[in-house]
């Protein structure tokens, strides 16, 4: 068990060992992921009242640190940024000479990983390393990561988690985990590790043994925010029920809705896809490659000769609900939604996939009721 | 100079406030090693001198490599011009919502010309002007159009440079989201209830309202496609009037097709902002 005073340990005990830490704090509105200098930065005595379309922040009177929920950025900001150099060329006497960029990555140590934010990075690992052609730069970041996980004892109201079987409690993949614990007791956190360096940055901090009533605590804490969220996934078969659903109105009817803006994809903490740009200077004796986010929203995304593949936004928005929930399955073997509730509370005209998955299964009970 | 085989470069202006030129006389650093690969052979915002010799008139002598086209036509004279340098220009591009939309001269497609003639010229009969401002592609084909309201310099360059390496540029489609998202920007709509046009509008700012706390006012214009019905909702959600959201949508590039739906998405008896003041 640890202080606040540990908190602060934590955050100069991993920047001495050479990590740059990265973790919430408050910053334009919002609790934001940014490298944090000292525990000072975390965002004490802040909490968010999340809707759908709308995150606002709220002040707390009981001075917690993480009694708040996923903010707009997640984890692949840092492991799969938006924007990377992968090589350059160089015209040396009419012939061309190609380097691929070799940037040392940076070492992060996420403090404050939620456990659907755990499970993403789980389902990104095993989308951009798992396959015959890891990606080298997630690769490189993510191999080097220190994770302090933190389990989740104050849920939002667009979080569903629970119903994904991927929270609130931590399921592997941590360094270090903590529950927060604010009563009159105190403020504490009771901290494992979860791999060998864990265990040692953990003997470097100001701490005692955790008691037995401040474990029970802890577990019923989590226990009950398993039940507080503020969202539900329908409890059926979502891999079966996108297969079965492609013709359903509701397509057209979340169309009508639907900016497709993008802003669900890139705040999605599984999302990956990218684009290359090549580019250029003007003497034409220096090119690069950079590889960019990209998304299925954008027309450009399936653009082949002729036009894009996907022209309505029915079509775009369709793919994007069905890759995530369905065949995400058939090809990475899991759920691409960890249940963040981030693409909820991101997109701005309020469109909740919980809420579009829900109709969609009306819809087929309605079918099978009108079949029988 | 006829021995000089570097491309040559024209900038030409019609009805527009130059700003988008500037973008290119703002390109400091840039603008030697610009003038290495490129012969700059009519560009009066920067010389009075066509090829740095002979006195340049509006019409140009030609031929030129690529064209960077201000401005909208809205003259009698403007139609013929613009002919002309489409038939001496191997490229075409045209710079900024004047040339690619109209421009905010082009609210007059909305009115009456000869009200506002009346109203703001003393000696009216001297102005000889058409009813319509309209984009450059309106009357001759356009190989790239460049939005904003200026242009961006960044894209301005990266237009010459993909035409000097003889490939396409990468100016892409998607909504300004895309752009505050990649430089991490909170969305000021979900995070404060600020109106902003970002989803439904062009990138290539670089999202730079929203990273100062304000809203997207529109001026790089529409993304393909956009859901007007959906965003219209949207801003009457964050709490502007069926007024600031007609007007919102009529300023740079009023006159956008993409456009076309909002006034009837718009609240009937407000669809006449002017009627609406009374007499000024």
């Amino acid at each position: 068990m640890i202080g606040r005073d540990g908190l602060t340990a934590l955050v100069e005990v991993l920047r001495a060992r050479g990590y740059t830490v990265v973790g919430p704090t408050v910053q334009d509105g919002a609790i934001v992921l940014r490298e944090l200098e000292s525990a000072a930065q975390l965002p004490y005595g802040w909490g968010v009242d999340l809707e759908a379309g709308q995150y606002r922040l709220r002040p707390r009177t009981d001075g917690a640190a993480f009694a708040n929920a996923a903010g707009p950025q997640s984890w692949k900001t840092f492991l799969h940024p938006a924007r990377v150099r992968q090589w350059t060329a160089e015209r040396v006497d009419g012939e061309l000479v190609i380097e691929a960029d070799d940037t040392p990555p940076p070492r992060f140590a996420f403090l404050g990983v939620r456990s659907c934010d755990l499970r993403a990075v789980a389902v990104q690992d095993r989308v951009l390393t798992a396959g015959p052609h890891p990606d080298p730069t997630y690769r490189g970041r993510r191999s080097g990561a220190f994770l302090v996980a933190v389990e989740c004892t104050e849920p939002g109201g667009t979080c569903f988690c629970a119903s994904m079987g991927t929270g609130p409690a931590a399921g592997p993949g941590y360094d270090l985990v903590m529950t927060e614990l604010v009563d009159d007791a105190g403020h504490r956190f009771w901290i494992r590790g979860g791999s060998p360096e864990g265990t040692d940055v953990l003997a470097e901090l100001p701490g005692e043994p955790a008691s037995e009533a401040l474990r029970t605590a802890a577990v019923h804490a989590v226990a009950s925010a398993a039940g507080r969220m503020g969202r539900t996934m329908p409890d059926t078969d979502l891999h079966r029920l996108m297969a079965e659903t492609l013709d359903a109105p509701r397509w057209d009817d979340v169309a009508s809705r639907c900016l497709t803006c993008g802003n669900c994809t890139m705040v999605c903490p599984t999302c990956f896809c990218t684009t290359t740009e090549d580019v250029t200077d003007l003497t034409g004796n220096h090119a690069e490659r950079w590889r960019v986010w990209d998304v299925c929203f954008n027309l450009d995304f399936s653009y082949l000769p002729g036009g894009p593949v996907r022209a309505s936004p029915r079509s775009r928005y369709r793919q994007w609900l069905t890759h995530k929930l369905g065949t995400w399955y058939d090809q990475f073997g899991s759920s691409g939604c960890v249940g963040c509730g981030r693409c909820v509370v991101w997109c701005p005209v309020a469109i909740d996939i919980t809420e579009e998955a829900a109709a969609l299964h009306d819809w087929t009970r309605r079918a099978e009721d009108g079949a029988s | 100079m006829d021995t000089d085989a570097r491309p040559a470069l024209a900038v030409w202006k019609f009805a527009s406030c130059d700003g988008c030129q500037l973008t290119l006389l703002d390109c400091e650093d840039e603008l030697l090693p610009l003038a290495g690969p490129v012969r700059i052979a009519h560009f009066l915002e920067m010389s009075t001198a066509e090829d740095s010799a002979e006195p340049a008139t509006l019409a140009g002598t030609g031929p030129y490599d690529l064209s960077l086209v201000e401005g909208s036509v809205t003259t009698a004279e403007d139609v013929l011009r613009i002919h002309r340098i489409r038939r001496i220009s191997r490229r075409l591009v045209t710079i900024g919502a004047c040339a690619t939309a109209g421009g905010v001269q082009a609210l007059r497609n909305f009115a009456d010309v000869e009200e506002f003639r009346a109203a703001v010229y003393a000696s009216p009969e001297y102005i000889a002007t058409l009813d319509t401002s309209t984009p450059i592609a309106a009357h001759v084909p356009v190989d790239f159009e460049l939005r904003g309201c200026p242009i961006d310099r960044g894209q301005l360059l990266e237009v010459i440079t993909a035409f000097l390496a003889g490939r396409k540029p990468n100016v892409s489609a998607q909504s300004v989201c895309f752009q505050c998202k990649r430089r991490g920007t909170t969305c000021i709509t979900v995070a404060r209830g600020i109106p902003c046009l970002g989803p439904v509008t062009h990138a290539g700012c670089g999202a730079l309202c929203p990273a100062y706390g304000r809203g997207c006012y529109g001026c790089f214009g529409p993304v393909p496609h956009p859901n007007l019905e959906a965003m219209v909702r949207q801003l009457r959600h964050d709490g502007m009037s069926e007024r600031d959201i007609l007007r919102v949508f009529r300023t740079f590039n009023a006159a956008s097709p993409e456009y076309a739906p909002v006034p009837g998405l718009i609240a009937e008896e407000t669809t006449h902002p002017a009627a609406e003041e009374g007499p000024r």
